[in-house]
């Protein structure tokens, strides 16, 4: 059967299970429009080119499953390089279709040429320029392919204009084929069992033992492994900003999050702890603060799928490459039981001396919004942030049941995150409420997709944290730069809720604690997105706070503390 | 530390730039770079001569095994390989000069490409300790021109008599 080069495109990214696009058209990407419209492929037109790449990246992450990004040449293809980057940082697939110039044109400029191959390579796990229609199929199942094993990540197929109208003899191929010569890449070592051994013996050793567990645990499909494990063994768990959920937030083992927004007991033991076992986490310098001063006395044990990652950050002992839900399965079996109860009685106490905390005022505390978040949604939400404090104290406060109900920009820390990537969540996993926590900053970068929420009727809740500051930024300022607030200021903050309304969406300005939890219910029973303008505390700050560079060790607990942890 | 990175890649359009930005985006420097085709019509290969602490140079033998169409990567030593590189040379040479740059072309085994009234141009091939001893020799008259292949390598299982690079 002839087919176009569009057509193909359609039938394979079928075939090879996306189920949906988000995008906008323009001249280079219009034969491939016209034959979405024509086999009705389900498409959500979105505002911005970056929004399509975050919805695309937020429903991966909350679905497991891959959606497609369609935009036309030049500005349409260069407005997705933020989205790639953050999904390559933060290992969410994404296959991005992007129009491009006629081959005959390509390298004169023409009109909205950009070189998007270029551009792509260093946001891409994979990028593509198809010149010649037969290679399209092959191409775009290795595009899934590679966007969704692995380690997942992003991936872009250019796609001229003429190519897309050529003509070609198509034949379906089954799922499992590949079309294409290459060989398989990316193939998973099992795990090699003198490691296995080695780290079962330094287990049968250690007296104060402690898991990071990572993103890979929610990638890998591990958590129920990871629970299982860390309860036989005993032994508590800290997760990483994008490994929330990995592990229930509700287990007394549980320890929050490392680091420089990290909990004080995850930090402590992390200072204290004689064997570090890190489950698919990358040792990111948030987590370790300063290297030399990381987890000082432990013997450090680093699974990961990612052989680039064991050992780039972090002298590790013993390295293990290998699916951690591998690794887990192998430890479930054979990991004995041991008493530390000392262990854990202290880590209980440093629960219980140093949890987290924050003043009444009077004032609209931005973690009291969160907690009432936390209630209004009984924890059964999927939870999406911005960029800034408001999500440090989305991390520290809200508890995460569930892998796959925490999104957030976590390598790149995009701001304007937030909005299109709940969108995309909520069309991930319709069941499931959505609830955006956001900044007054963060939220002003994509805020003009309340017009994709509203059209598509897509009921997300967003919280605005509105501090009239990027305040992650004025903390900074306030405490290493001698409260020299250079341009973090924004005295008109526009009313938020208004601006909602003119997109067609349910508004509420809030400035009385009183009114938080009553609003935030009133935005639960309502059937379509809702923003909620909270005049937050503007100068609270997130504590406690490693100071960059510094180690674990120097973190300070907050103003009311002058103590530090050593 | 001066590493030298053989690697094999699928003959696909663009994958240079695959190899070569990673290089540069990480910040790591390239000496030399040379690619050409191998016995299977579908393989290239690419040889990188690059600086960087050892470490560096790890992850980045990690980094460059992890693009899509990088095949196989190897950090060549320098007692299990063979390395060689082309250069091409004029040495300012009057007639006076003209049998000592001549004799140490002949020393060297450089094949002598041209000879003008007052240069020679010659054409060496050899592992990269003995261009740079040949090269060092002929500045001593005045190199006018110069290019260089940059190295190539194939890796050997037994030990073979290859010099330690000079630092
Ligand atoms: C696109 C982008 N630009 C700049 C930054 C730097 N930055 C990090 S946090 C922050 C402030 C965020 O302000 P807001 O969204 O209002 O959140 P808040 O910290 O006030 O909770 C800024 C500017 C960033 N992360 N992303």
């Amino acid at each position: 059967m002839e087919l176009s080069g569009s057509q193909i495109v359609i039938e394979e990214l079928k075939a090879n299970g996306v189920e949906i696009a988000f995008g906008i058209p323009g001249g280079a990407i219009m034969p491939f429009y016209d034959e979405i419209m024509k086999s009705e492929f389900p498409h959500i037109l979105t505002r911005h080119e970056q929004g399509a790449t975050h919805m695309a990246d937020g429903y991966a992450r909350v679905s497991g499953k891959v959606a497609a990004v369609i935009t036309t040449s030049g500005p349409g293809a260069t407005n997705t390089i933020t989205g790639l980057c953050n999904a390559q940082m933060d290992s969410s697939p994404i296959v991005a279709i992007t129009g491009q110039v006629a081959t005959p044109t390509i390298g004169t400029d023409a009109f909205q040429e950009a070189d998007t191959y270029g551009c792509s390579i260093p946001v891409t796990k994979h990028n593509w320029l198809v010149k010649d229609v037969r290679e399209l199929q092959g191409v775009v199942r290795e595009a899934v392919r590679v966007a969704t094993t692995g380690r997942p990540g992003p991936v872009v197929i250019d796609f001229p204009k003429d190519v897309q109208v050529a003509m070609t003899e198509y034949n379906p191929l089954e799922k499992t084929e590949t079309a294409l010569s290459a060989e398989p890449v990316f193939r998973i070592p099992e795990p090699d069992t003198k490691a296995i051994e080695r780290l079962l013996e330094e287990l049968e050793r250690s007296e104060k033992p402690v898991i990071i567990a990572g993103a890979g645990i929610i990638k890998g499909g591990a958590a129920a492994e990871l629970a299982e494990f860390a309860r036989s063994a005993e032994i508590p768990v800290i997760n990483t900003l994008l490994g929330m959920g990995g592990f229930p937030g509700s287990d007394p083992l549980f320890l929050g999050m490392p680091g420089m927004h990290g909990t004080a007991y995850a930090n402590m033991a992390l200072c204290e702890c004689d064997l570090l076992i890190n489950l698919g986490g990358r040792f990111d310098d948030r987590v370790t603060g300063k290297v030399a001063e990381f987890a000082p006395g432990a013997t450090i044990v680093h699974v990961d799928i990612d052989a680039a990652e064991l050992g780039k950050r972090v002298e590790t002992d013993i390295p293990i490459l290998a699916d951690v839900r591998d690794v887990l399965a192998l430890l479930n079996t054979q990991a004995r039981k041991k008493d530390r109860q000392a262990w854990l009685g202290k880590v209980e106490a440093w629960k219980r001396d140093y949890p987290l905390q924050y003043d009444w005022d009077g004032s609209i505390k931005p973690q009291y919004v969160i907690e009432q978040i936390q209630e209004v949604s009984e924890g059964e939400g999927t939870y999406i942030s911005g960029v800034g404090q408001h999500q440090m104290w989305a991390a520290q406060y809200l508890r995460f049941n569930e892998p796959n109900s925490w999104v957030s920009s976590g390598g790149l820390g995009t701001m304007g995150f937030g909005l299109p990537a709940s969108i995309g969540a909520k069309v991930g996993r319709p069941d499931r409420e959505v609830w955006l926590i956001d900044g007054d900053g963060s939220f002003s970068m994509s805020l003009v997709e309340l017009a994709t929420a509203a059209t598509y009727n897509i009921p997300v809740k967003i919280a605005i944290l509105n501090n009239n500051y990027l305040g992650m930024v004025r903390q900074w300022q306030e405490l290493f730069f001698e409260k020299r607030y250079s341009h973090v200021h924004f005295p008109k903050s526009p009313d938020f809720a208004k601006i909602a309304e003119g997109y067609g969406v349910r508004g509420f300005d809030v400035k009385d604690v009183d009114q938080v939890r009553s609003t935030l219910e009133q935005a639960a029973e309502i059937d379509g997105p809702v923003v909620m303008n909270f005049h937050v505390n503007q100068e609270e700050n997130v504590w406690p706070m490693v100071p960059s560079g510094a180690g674990n060790h120097e973190m300070q607990l907050g103003p009311q503390s002058t103590e530090k942890l050593t | 530390m001066r590493q030298v990175f053989s690697i094999l890649v699928n003959n696909h359009a663009g994958v240079l730039s695959h190899v070569s930005g990673l290089f540069a985006r990480r910040g790591y420097n390239i000496e030399s770079i040379a690619a050409g085709p191998t016995e299977n019509p579908e393989a290239t290969r690419i040889v990188i001569v690059a600086f960087g602490e050892e470490e560096t140079l790890e992850q980045i033998a990690h980094q460059l095994r992890k693009l899509y169409d990088v095949l196989e990567v190897e950090q060549l030593q320098y007692n299990r390989s063979v390395t060689r590189e082309l250069v091409l040379a004029t040495v300012s040479a009057d007639a006076d000069k003209r049998t000592e740059v001549l004799q140490i072309a002949n020393a060297f085994g450089a094949n002598i490409v041209n000879i003008t009234d007052n240069t020679v141009t010659l054409e060496a091939s050899g592992n990269d300790h003995k261009t740079r001893i040949l090269i060092k020799a002929l500045e001593r008259y005045g190199i006018s021109n110069m290019a260089r292949t940059g190295m190539i390598a194939l890796p050997f299982d037994e030990m073979t008599d290859e010099w330690e690079p000079l630092a």
